[in-house]
């Protein structure tokens, strides 16, 4: 039926547009007047009058009719006698309604469920007729009162910029709707969250298994039932988890990235520069899922191998393989930051070093880092950014169990890992378990917010003084 | 120590200081090469799969199908029988056990192939036909030599009877490697042997469609707004932080957003292309938005005074203009973008993507899987065939990448206009 609607409606636009066009030319003709606009203007003007409106009305009304049919059709249902205890069963009933309605339902129907598909399929009808006859009505009133605007030789060109403005303005506020669904929806189950589990509790507990919050229902959660969730969610093994990776990740990435950097900015023709950039900036090109495959599969047996050999128990899940692998990943993150950074320090202070006898290394180790320092920092705090919110490389090379460890041949588990187990198959979308996916997205969010805060400030504030 | 040695002293640091900095690159340049080895080198024999020669006999008595039968009937026939009998007359098997063994050797889906041979050419009734029927994965991999088959017999998949076929099979010369099609065409399954990546292929194509459809004209005209028209002042201020955070916001929190809000608030269809592109779409705003600036930016103010001094609204002098001078910069940004999407997994994921899907979705709101989330999922699974074709995935994923920035860097090379 949408479809339908939005053919109809760009058929109507576009003849409107030749209209508009040839009505304005012959009004011009007609009367012997100056048009205030080309006549193209003019079917612009009527296109976006005919086309805005009711498509902006069509995507409102499509957004909330499911949702305002599904409760109508819950709260008939309950009326006539249906029995569900939670939500689950509601929404339960409803599929099965609409499932009878549609024909493909195959289980037992009875009256109650009959009754309700009867009245699914009378409020389905009389939403669909009252949204055509709605859209219809907002094409006619738009159309008239812009064919009036039109008659009337308005300033086309003008209008039409003002609302394509609009379309401009409307646009670029979606980076602000993202950002707000991103913070409601992770505060919104996260809220959820901690009104069951204590915030200090989740802080600061030092044993995370949400396994065992198997709970359908979080409103009636026994006592004996809530001292188990109390000690289910401790967040320190997840972070520790977390920094220890993104520590080994920075101790490959740091060095090489940066002495790379270094190399490219201060030492290598520019022949060796136009090759080796690219060549390192693929390996951020390179999906992080092909590094997960490559640490797991061959970095993991791997170390696995090596340690067996010199009788070390490494496992194959180790914080050092995904480790090792994600501060590959980051190399160019850091080397080609840094390469900007160092390039924008003047010539003069190396000009300056070199005059009073420094060697080059001695330059950049004594002058030109200092002097780039802050930059260097900005761009490895934004590496490390990468690093927490980096998923997959640990969901399969790092493991699964939440151990406190600082061992870097056992296995760990971070902050994103978890996340993706507790999100993965089916969800309850009522228990703690999956609000706890929520909380620690919000955390990570939050943490990757300040990083990037910082790293973008001291970058800023780097440039600022040399440019 | 002497003036000479402190000199050579400093030199060597010099020296020293240099090598370090060849040495990381090279190391990379090193990392880039294994990695790239170690994936075509254990994914290139996906691109065929092993085949034993059959003679089948459509006998008339045992599929009980009379000749001129519609495709309808053949569909419901049963081919069951005539396909046991058939893959018995391969080697000469003396008991039950046996068979069984003999039968084992080939695909699950053998009755399905002989069945489609016979849907070819219905004229096959009471006639024989040499077919090549699929090995199964364990003969596939030996046959690949990647199976070892030194092991001793308690520890292999595969018993000493099947080996002493699988010998006399080789030595007939009818145990074949053709050109893998099912890779291509077929979507996920159990079996390594029939699994292909065709259900991701569309699934990924669909999604990326939708971001392209989704992200291009959004991120376009946010940027014409940004450089060209925003007014100074909070509300743009606002818009171009928003902007720069959300580039930088982890992928897995875009999963969470497109669960809470596309699955769990709108209730789109779970698992689905149209849910992927929408969540890619509003991950890969902000880093199309990014480039899109800056090739607007590199437009010099000389156009833009040029156009409005001859009498141009300031929106023609833009859309005239400025826009058409900064496409091939904003096309190869937007295509770079789409790549990073192509290649993204995270927030697939949590929306429901690494459902088991068989078959290929003909639509954006069937459910469906994805290039890098079928890597993922069988990554996981245990069968040693499943790492051929895992590897195997991702050169195709690699290769779409590369061809997708080769593209993006020809479009600036090609197009763009030099400013000096």
């Amino acid at each position: 039926m949408n479809f339908v609607l939005i053919f109809l409606i760009t058929i109507f636009s576009l003849s409107l547009f030749f209209y508009g066009r040839s009505k304005t030319k012959s009004i011009a003709i007609e009367k012997n007047i100056k048009l205030n606009a080309l006549p193209k203007f003019y079917g612009y003007y009527l296109v976006l009058w005919c086309s805005i409106p009711s498509l902006v009305f069509l995507l409102i009304w499509s957004l909330f009719e499911p949702v305002i049919i599904k409760s109508i059709i819950i709260e008939t249902a309950a009326n006539q006698g249906a029995i569900f205890n939670d939500k689950n069963e509601a929404n339960l009933i409803y599929e099965k309604i609409k499932a009878i309605h549609l024909g493909t339902y195959f289980g037992d129907i009875d009256s109650i469920l009959r009754e309700s598909a009867l009245a699914y399929a009378k409020f389905i009808n009389l939403f669909t007729n009252s949204k055509v006859v709605l859209i219809f009505a907002i094409v006619i009133v738009s159309v008239i009162y812009s064919l009036k605007k039109i008659n009337k030789n308005n300033k086309a060109r003008d209008d039409v910029e003002i609302i394509l403005k609009g379309l401009l303005f409307v646009s670029s506020l979606i980076a602000i709707l993202t950002t707000l669904g991103i913070i409601f929806s992770l505060l919104f189950e996260s809220i959820k969250f901690f009104s069951v589990i204590n915030i200090f509790d989740y802080l600061f507990g030092t044993n995370w298994s949400p396994q065992r919050a198997f709970v359908r229902d979080a409103s009636s959660i026994t006592a004996a039932e809530f001292e188990e969730l109390k000690d289910a969610f401790g967040f320190i093994p997840l972070i520790a988890g977390t920094t220890f990776i993104a520590f080994i990740a920075m101790l490959v990435a740091v060095p090489i990235g940066l002495f790379s950097g270094i190399y490219m900015a201060e030492y290598a023709s520019l022949k060796i520069r136009r090759i080796s950039k690219p060549i390192i900036e693929i390996l951020a090109g390179i999906p992080t899922v092909v590094y997960g495959f490559f640490a797991a599969l061959t970095v993991g047996p791997f170390f696995r191998q090596i340690g067996e050999n010199f009788g070390l128990t490494v496992s194959s899940e180790s914080a050092l393989a995904a480790g090792l692998i994600m501060g590959i990943m980051i190399i160019p993150y850091v080397s080609s930051l840094s390469d900007d950074v160092i390039n924008s320090v003047p010539q003069s202070l190396r000009d300056g070093s070199y005059a009073i006898g420094a060697t080059k290394s001695e330059t950049i180790k004594k002058v030109v880092i200092p002097a780039a320092l802050p930059g260097i920092i900005g761009s490895i705090l934004l590496a490390v950014s990468r690093a927490i919110g980096e998923t997959m490389i640990v969901v399969m090379a790092a493991g699964l169990a939440a151990n406190l460890t600082i061992n870097p041949l056992e296995s760990t588990t971070t902050i994103t890992t978890q996340i993706v187990m507790i999100l993965v198959g089916d969800q309850e979308f009522d228990s703690p378990k999956t609000q706890s996916a929520f909380a620690l997205g919000l955390t990570l969010f939050i943490a990757t917010l300040i990083l990037n805060y910082i790293a973008q400030r001291a970058v800023k504030k780097y440039r600022e003084k040399y440019d | 120590m002497t003036k000479e040695q402190r000199l050579k002293k400093r030199h060597n640091a010099e020296k020293r200081f240099r090598f370090y900095g060849l040495a990381s690159i090279f190391f990379a340049l090193l990392f880039v090469l294994i990695l790239v080895h170690n994936i075509f080198s254990k994914g290139s024999s996906a691109f065929m799969k092993t085949a034993i020669n059959v003679e089948v006999f459509y006998d008339k008595d045992l599929l009980e199908l009379e000749p001129g039968v519609s495709e309808e009937e053949i569909l419901e026939a049963d081919f069951f029988d005539i396909t046991i009998e058939s893959l018995l007359k391969v080697y000469p098997a003396k008991n039950m056990d046996e068979e069984d063994a003999l039968i084992e050797l080939f695909t699950t889906d053998a009755e399905i192939e002989i069945k489609k041979a016979f849907l070819k050419n219905k004229n096959l009734i009471g006639k024989k036909i040499n077919l090549e029927i699929t090995a199964s994965d364990d003969i596939d991999q030996l046959h690949k030599g990647n199976y070892p088959r030194d092991l001793p017999e308690d520890r292999r998949r595969i018993s000493n009877f099947q080996l002493e076929i699988y010998d006399a099979l080789v030595e007939n010369k009818t145990i074949n490697k053709n050109f893998n099609n099912y890779f291509f065409k077929n979507g996920d399954s159990r079996d390594p042997e029939i699994a292909g990546i065709g259900g991701a292929l569309v699934g990924s194509f669909y999604s990326i469609l939708i971001c392209l459809l989704l992200a291009f004209p959004v991120a376009v005209l946010a940027s014409i707004y940004l450089e060209e028209f925003a007014p100074k002042n909070k509300i743009t201020d606002f818009i171009e932080i928003n902007i720069n955070n959300l580039a930088a916001v982890p992928s897995i929190v875009y999963g969470l957003l497109a669960l809470q809000i596309l699955l769990a608030t709108i209730q789109l269809p779970r698992s689905t292309p149209l849910v992927a592109g929408i969540t890619l779409a509003l991950m890969t705003l902000p880093r199309i938005i990014i480039p899109c600036r800056a090739s607007l930016k590199a437009v010099p103010p000389s156009i833009r005074e040029g156009a409005l001094a001859v009498g141009a609204s300031k929106f023609q002098s833009v859309f005239h203009h400025v826009v058409p001078l900064a496409l091939p910069g904003t096309l190869s940004g937007t295509i770079i973008g789409l790549a990073q999407a192509l290649g993204e997994t995270a927030p697939l994921i949590l929306i429901g993507m690494v459902a088991f899907v068989v078959d290929i979705p003909s639509t954006p709101i069937d459910p469906s899987s994805s290039l890098p989330v079928q890597v993922y999922l069988w990554s996981e699974s245990a069968e040693r065939g499943f790492v051929e074709k895992t590897s195997a995935t991702i050169m195709m994923l690699l290769s779409f990448l590369i061809v997708m920035n080769f593209l993006a860097v020809y479009l600036r090379q090609k197009f763009e206009k030099r400013w000096n």
